[in-house]
This record gives C-alpha cells, structure tokens and sequence, in this order.
C-alpha cells in the first residue's frame, strides 16, 4: 500500500505545481466565470418582477449565456482536461528511464498505474468542485437565489458525473501513454480520439441515419421517428452524448426525457399538461441511470484495458 | 568458498520472442565479493539482472537471490536489492533529498529513519554540499552519484549495478570505481557490477563472470582465469587479455 500512497502523493504534487495545469486550470475557470456572469445577468433580466420558479439556481448551469452553457462547456472540453493530464504519463517515465528504477522499488508494479489514475482523479475533482463552488458563489451574489436542498442534491450528483466522464478521458489518454512510447504521438492520439468521438460521431450519425432509412418522398411519423431513433443510437457512440443524456435530467429537471424528440398523442399531450411540474429528483435520476452506468462501465473498461496492457508489458521494453 | 552464495542461478534462460537473450546461465555471487559481470552489448546482463530482479520472468530456469526466488516473490527481493540500471533516469524537477524522499516512501521507510539514512547516503556519495540544486543541472556523474545515494536508502545486502561509470569522465569514473570499493568494504555489501572498463574491474572486482551471447563463457578468480587462458602468473596480466581471447574464440 506504501506505494500507491508514495506515487499518488507525488503525483499530486506533480499536478499542482505543474504549469499545464495552472494554464489549464485559469483558462477553465476563467471561461466558467464568464460564462455564470452572462447567465447571471440573463436570468436577474429574465426574473425581475416575475414569480421566482423553481430551481432558478439550476439554471445557472444550464442556460445559455453568450454562447453556450456551463454544461455544454464541461461536455466539449472537459475531456481536454483529462487528455491533458494523462498524455504522458508512463511514457515520460519511460524515456527519462524513471520507470525501470520506480518498479525496480518493493511495490507492485499496479501501484504505479494506479497511483496515477488517483492522482489524476482527485485532481480533475478538485478542479471541478471549485469551478462549480465558484460559480455557486457567484449565482448567490448575483441572482440573489439560495438553493434548495435538492438543487444541492441535483448538482452533487452532476459533479459526481462530469468527474466519472473526465476520468473516462484520462483512461484514454493513460491508454495511449501506456501503448506509444513517442509522447508527441500520444498526445495526437488522444486529441484526435476526442475531436473524432466529439463532433464527427455526432454528424456521422445522422448520415448512417439518413442511409439507413431511405427518403421515399412520404415524410410520415413512422420514418421520421426511425430515422431519429437510428441517429440517437448511433450518436450514444460518442461519450460525450453519453455525458449529455446523463446529466440531462439531473441539472435540467423540467427535461422529461433525455430524447430531443417525443412524438406524443393526445393523452399524452394531456398528461404533460397536468404534470408540466419539474422531474421529481428520483424520477431524474431513474431517467438518466443506464447512461450513468454505461458510462461508468466505459471508464472501467478503458483502466483496465490500460492497466493489463502495463502489467504484460515487458521490462525491456519499458 | 565456505561462505554462502548471495546471488545463484541455475540453467536461468529467457527467450524474447524468437532471440534468446540468456542461454542456461549458471553462476553465483558469494557474500561480500564485488563480481564483475563483463560481455559485449547485448549480450544479455541487463537481462539477468532483470530477472534476478524479479522484473523479468525467465522462460525457463531457476535464480535464487539471498535464498528468495525473485519470479515466486518480487517485491521481497526488490526490497533487498539496490539497482542502478544503466542510464538511469530521474525527476529533473526534484532535489537530491526530494529525490531521496521518494524513494524512502517507496520503500515504506518511517519518517525518521527516512531523514537519517538520507542524510548519512548524501555524505557517502559526497552530494551533501549540492543538495539545493534541481537534478535537472546535475552533471552526469553528480547523477550517478545521486543514483547510488537512492540505492543505499534501502541499505541493501546486494547491490546490482548496471554499467554505473557509463558516460563519466575519467575523475568521475575514478570517483565511482572508489565508492563502490569503499561500499563493499564499509557496509559489507556484496556488488555485482557490470561494466565495460576492463582496467577498472580488474582493480576492484573479486571474480568475473565474461558472458557473450547469453551464455557465460568464463566464471571466476581472475588469476585463475588468466592462468587457465594465456598461462601466466600473478599480476602479468590484464583482464583485457582474457576478455579479448574469450572474444575471438567465441
């Protein structure tokens, strides 16, 4: 246990004193910062002399502000944080010839990989907490709005998520710094992966739904729907559409459903009038719960996809 | 030979794919003897110490190290064993005692023991007056100096030593050659030590072992060796002589 403990500790000491993550670290919360000051303004416009609805304080998250929500920002760059960190995690040491010597100490070679992800783990973790501290401050002073037990309840549980889906991209980047000794290379690799899984995955899908169901010139529900679901499937591909069908419910509560579309009847158009009321938290979150859990399952599969690929490694090669 | 053998292995193979790097290696390093482990490049020491190491499993064979099979309990036997591979790498952006620090909480050490032996292997490698710099600026033989300090953290019965004087110039590897004597008479620590500097293995070493090509052609006393090769006596030899001959017939 001693060495897991030493390399995380020193790995975390890394981190912080490193200057990629302060660059990394002022240029998020600065982007955060003004992203919560628009929204703040926007909603203390949008609200003034109007009943306060409810979970106002969500919305600080989720609105749009000048050009896009805290949530959406977390979704597309939020992976950079996690390819950040890890690039060259194993393949520094390995060309500085550090690794020989640390496994050539009394641990198991699994504290090595181990230790790091952690390390790498509470690190995206405090960094998420204080944005999201940071923005909760700045909604209190701005908005004047305290949240309620559930918004709190609400925005644990996003944080929870966003901190599962950056680790999932910290496990593709140690992934690549376990498999290409190049650093250069790695880090490539692993931007590519995220600019493929984040915005081509989404258009491709729409082409794979578009040639799965063939325009017969008839635009009935029945081929629209298809269409959308084929799209929607296809799309859950990328982790990131993944992260959004997660949190969905869960920091927008009024969202029923993490589908775009929803062809309703009549009874069902009644129905949502009735209960036009917020999503109760865990009807939220039984909404998004496969989603969380597919992607805890990707994160668990790309560490341990990484670790036994370290493990079988031979020594020479390290 | 009534003492016990430290390091022993018998028929220790390992095949890498198709290339065998180490071909039924048998010898043994006694207590408390520096041996000398010479061959050309790639001939496949670093192979062994690996595997003596526990770090490499071997194909096929048996290596016992202070009576610890190092395959069946790695973490035992690294925890006994001080290496410095060959070109070994640090932390640039540590100091000396960071470095030191890390390699104490590797190994488990209490805090105070930890500071004491860090303190009292600064001295022995003579870095005790450069400890505010950066590894980074090190001179490359300040770095291995720095290398035997981290492996004397662990206050080892066996040291491994990969090529330690690679690189040095010539006060620097006088330097090393005299503080690995020193370890090996004050500390009682058994040294195996690979190295191309036949003149400076000659002046320390107790045995050789040449190996070339994964197999270990000559094992033992250097005058033993030199009679049985060019048949002469004491101190009319070089070691160079032998290696050279055990070379050409190879």
């Amino acid at each position: 246990m001693h060495g897991i403990k030493a390399i995380f500790k020193k790995e975390l000491t890394d981190h912080f004193s490193s200057y990629r993550f302060m660059i990394l670290f002022a240029l998020i919360a600065m982007v955060s910062l003004i992203t919560a000051y628009m929204v703040g303004l926007n909603i203390k416009q949008e609200l003034e002399g109007i009943a306060k609805p409810r979970f106002v304080f969500l919305m600080l998250f989720t609105s749009t502000g000048a050009l896009f929500s805290l949530v959406q920002f977390v979704a597309f760059f939020g992976p950079l944080i996690g390819l950040i960190l890890g690039f060259d995690m194993i393949n520094r040491e390995k060309n500085e010839g550090t690794l020989s010597k640390l496994l050539s100490q009394p641990i198991y070679r699994d504290s090595v990989i181990n230790g790091k992800f952690l390390a790498g783990v509470v690190t995206i973790s405090i960094m998420m907490v204080s944005i999201v501290l940071v923005i909760t401050g700045l909604g209190l002073k701005m908005v004047g709005v305290i949240p309620g037990v559930e918004e709190i309840w609400r925005i644990l549980i996003y944080l929870v998520i966003s901190i599962i889906y950056i680790s999932f991209w910290l496990g593709v980047a140690i992934l690549f710094s376990i498999t290409f000794r190049s650093i250069a290379t790695s880090a490539l690799a692993a931007v590519a992966v995220w600019i493929f899984f984040s915005f081509f995955v989404t258009l491709g899908a729409s082409i794979v739904a578009n040639a799965l169901t063939p325009d017969v010139g008839d635009s009935s529900p029945e081929s629209v729907v298809r269409q959308a679901k084929i799209q929607q499937a296809f799309a859950l591909v990328s982790p990131m559409e993944l992260y959004t069908n997660a949190t969905a419910t869960i920091i927008d509560p009024t969202r029923k459903t993490t589908r775009s579309i929803v062809l309703m009847g009549p009874m069902e158009k009644l129905s949502l009038t009735r209960f036009s009321g917020p999503l109760p938290l865990s009807q939220s979150i039984l909404v998004v719960f496969p989603y969380i859990i597919f992607l805890i399952a990707i994160t668990v599969v790309c560490f341990a996809v990484s670790y036994t690929v370290f493990m079988r490694q031979e020594i020479r090669s390290l | 030979m009534n003492k016990q053998p430290i390091v022993e292995t018998e028929d220790l193979t390992k095949i890498y794919n198709v290339q065998v790097a180490v071909d039924h290696l048998s010898f043994s390093v006694v207590e408390g003897e520096i041996f000398g482990f010479l061959g050309p490049n790639g001939a496949g020491k670093t192979t062994t110490l690996l595997m003596l190491l526990g770090l490499t499993e071997p194909t096929s064979g048996r290596a016992r190290v202070l009576g610890i099979d190092p395959t069946r309990d790695p973490i035992k036997v690294k925890g006994l064993i001080g290496y410095l591979p060959e070109n070994t790498g640090f932390y640039n952006d540590l100091d000396a005692r960071q470095t030191l620090r890390f390699v104490a909480d590797l190994n488990g050490l209490p805090r105070d023991v930890a500071v004491e032996r860090i303190e009292n292997a600064l001295k022995t490698v003579g870095l005790e007056n450069e400890t505010e710099k950066k590894v980074g600026v090190y001179s490359r033989g300040m770095r291995q100096r720095l290398g035997i300090a981290e492996l004397l953290i662990k206050e080892p019965k066996v040291a491994f030593l990969d090529e330690p004087t690679l690189g040095l110039d010539p006060d620097a590897t006088n330097r090393m050659i005299e503080l690995i004597a020193t370890l090996s008479k004050k500390k009682k620590m058994t040294v195996l030590l690979s190295s191309h500097l036949l003149h400076l293995v000659q002046r320390i070493c107790h045995r050789v072992g040449i190996m070339i090509k994964g197999k270990m052609v000559a094992h033992g006393p250097m005058d033993q060796l030199a009679k049985e090769k060019l048949g002469l006596g004491k101190e009319k030899y070089t070691l160079e002589e032998i290696y050279m001959k055990y070379f050409q017939e190879v």
